[in-house]
């Protein structure tokens, strides 16, 4: 009796530590990462680096703030593409679960979700770079954005579907049309959750270089017209890390800093949106 | 125009079904309803479960045919317009007739003003000091306001289970329907709740036209004017409440409000 207890506790206490070192394998590449990151590329992030261009080739000095609005542009406009998509599509998904459309765009979506990021970058490449004869912001915003439509799509739909049915019917007894309610109703109540999505989706493409290769380009100067060619953080990235300088160098990891940042804040962003989900269970 | 049960046949805004008939896909689940529910009364609907009561309810109001494969034939009129006339709107049609569910269900993002303007301020109204009057009429109506007054903007989930349930009888109340049908409106929740649903439903029946559903016998021989007995989707009995429950003309009827089933 006394033994088999014994026994117990010291069973117990094994499968404890093993889960705990298997939490701290997960944690750990994580935090190397970013110790690794701040201690190498932190010695590079100074005010010029947030504000400057970059410097010519092989000179100290010079900053990525184009980069950093580049990154943030290509952002906006894969998101003003891929979220309505997105979300109009997950929604229509939930609502309308046993189409054909829907079979067939659930299967796209898990498809897209497969394909190669270099691939969406050569679509993008086709499509809009091809025919209008030069790189451009925008075509670098349709491959990302093309990128976001599986992810926000399939996370809609998973949230809305678990909008119960009694909201739905409550509404829809009021008198109120069924587009309606699927618009002011359901959605609003699903509307943290999708906005996790989104934020997942962003942080996941905020980080793509391949589609970016044949599109956005990169430019080493401000740009305001979107049908021009612009900077990117993950492209300066790319550039500067293959390049000979030290310097570069280390903006290099500067920028995989900022970079990680604006990723980290984004994550953070979607905890928080997804813990101001109203109870759907 | 068609034929009318002689006794109830003075009302103009109330319910008459004429052979109802409703499937969920295969399942015949009312098999030829035929029932005047007379205006500004409380009617009650009772039967053991899986009768059909709620199919009936919701067949009132057409909300029957939004679940997948469910099906509806027959007429119902409200007041002298069938409700499933080709030209009838759905829509128009539930907001003239208001609904109240078993389970509370106030919208979970809204405010508490919100949940009871939504049928306003979805439908378009844009008059703010008209929407504000009719939420406070709403909820007074419901007597709920008093006990609301002073935290409109707290979320509606917020609220006690009995006092969601009379959020959502002032929210129905709010777009001014002719008719409430109210399905098993009390079953969750305490007596003193229960008590106040009850006294709702005979002050609202001044008003407008009230059906509910209920499995508690008490309940409907206190609430209502007149009650309904269905078994197996059918009406085997509709009379005057007191006279169902004290002389009984039908077998079924007599066992079901004994105990002896259901
Ligand atoms: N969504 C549905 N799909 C398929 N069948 C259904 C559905 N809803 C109800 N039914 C069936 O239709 C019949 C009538 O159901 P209904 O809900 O009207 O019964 P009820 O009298 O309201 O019962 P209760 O007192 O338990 O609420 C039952 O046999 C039930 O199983
Ligand atoms: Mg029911």
């Amino acid at each position: 009796m006394q033994r088999r207890y014994l026994v117990r506790r010291w069973k117990n206490r094994v499968m404890a530590g093993v889960t705990f070192l298997c939490t701290l394998a997960v944690l750990t590449p994580l935090f190397l990462i970013l110790a690794f990151l701040a201690s190498t590329g932190l010695s590079a992030l100074n005010w010029d680096f947030f504000t400057k261009l970059p410097g010519a080739a092989g000179e100290p000095g010079g900053g990525m703030a184009n980069a950093i609005v580049g990154t943030l542009v290509l952002i906006t406009l894969a998101g003003v593409i891929g979220i309505p998509i997105g979300v109009l599509g997950g929604t229509f998904l939930s609502e309308y679960p046993n189409t054909r459309l829907s079979h067939t765009a659930r299967f796209a979506a898990d498809v897209m979700n497969g394909i190669p990021s270099i691939v969406m970058g050569l679509f993008a490449y086709v499509l809009i770079v091809l025919p209008m004869h030069h790189f451009s912001a925008l075509s670098g915003g349709v491959a990302l954005g093309i990128m976001l439509i599986p992810t926000v799509m399939r996370t809609t739909e998973e949230i809305v579907r678990l909008v119960p049915q009694s909201v739905r019917e409550a509404s829809l007894a009021l008198g109120i049309p069924i587009w309606k309610t699927t618009l002011r109703v359901v959605i609003p109540t699903a509307a943290a959750g999708i906005v996790t999505g989104i934020m997942v989706g962003l942080a996941r493409i905020a980080g793509e270089t391949a589609p970016l290769l044949f599109t956005a380009f990169g430019n080493r100067f401000w740009n305001r017209d979107i049908l021009q060619p612009i900077a990117a953080l993950p492209l300066q990235i790319f550039a500067y890390a293959i390049s000979p300088f030290d310097d570069w160098h280390r903006q290099a990891w500067a920028g995989a800093l900022v970079l990680v940042t604006i990723v980290l804040i984004v994550n953070i962003t979607a905890r928080y949106a997804a813990g101001r989900q109203v109870k759907l269970r | 125009m068609q034929t009318r049960t002689p006794a109830l046949i003075d009302h103009t805004t109330g319910i008459q079904a004429q052979d109802v008939h409703a499937w969920f896909d295969r399942l015949h689940a009312l098999r030829g309803i035929s029932m005047t529910v007379p205006e500004r009364k409380v009617t009650a609907v009772i039967g053991p479960s899986g009768c059909g009561k709620s199919t009936f309810l919701r067949c009132i109001n057409r909300m029957h045919e939004l679940v997948p494969e469910a099906r509806v034939s027959g007429r119902v009129l409200l007041g002298q317009e069938n409700v499933y006339d080709e030209a009838a709107d759905p829509v128009l049609v539930r907001r003239r007739i208001g609904m109240v569910f078993q389970k509370a269900n106030p919208f979970p993002t809204m405010s508490i003003y919100n949940n009871v303007a939504a049928g306003l301020t979805l439908a378009g109204e844009r008059d703010r000091r008209k929407v504000e009057q009719i939420v406070e009429q709403s909820l007074r109506a419901a007597a709920l306001w008093d006990e609301v007054k002073d935290r409109l903007h707290k979320p509606g989930t917020s609220l006690s289970g009995g006092q969601q349930q009379r959020l959502c009888i002032a929210r129905a109340l709010a777009v001014s329907p002719e008719v409430l049908l109210m399905d098993e409106p009390a079953s969750a929740l305490d007596p003193a709740s229960t008590l106040r649903i009850e006294e709702l439903a005979r002050e609202l029946a001044n008003d407008i036209t009230i059906v509910i559903v209920t499995h508690n016998m008490q309940q409907a021989a206190r609430v209502s004017d007149f009650t309904g007995f269905f078994l197996d989707g059918e009406l085997i009995e509709y009379g005057p409440t007191n006279d169902l429950f004290t002389k009984p003309r039908d077998r079924r009827t007599e066992d079901y409000i004994t105990g002896r089933f259901g």
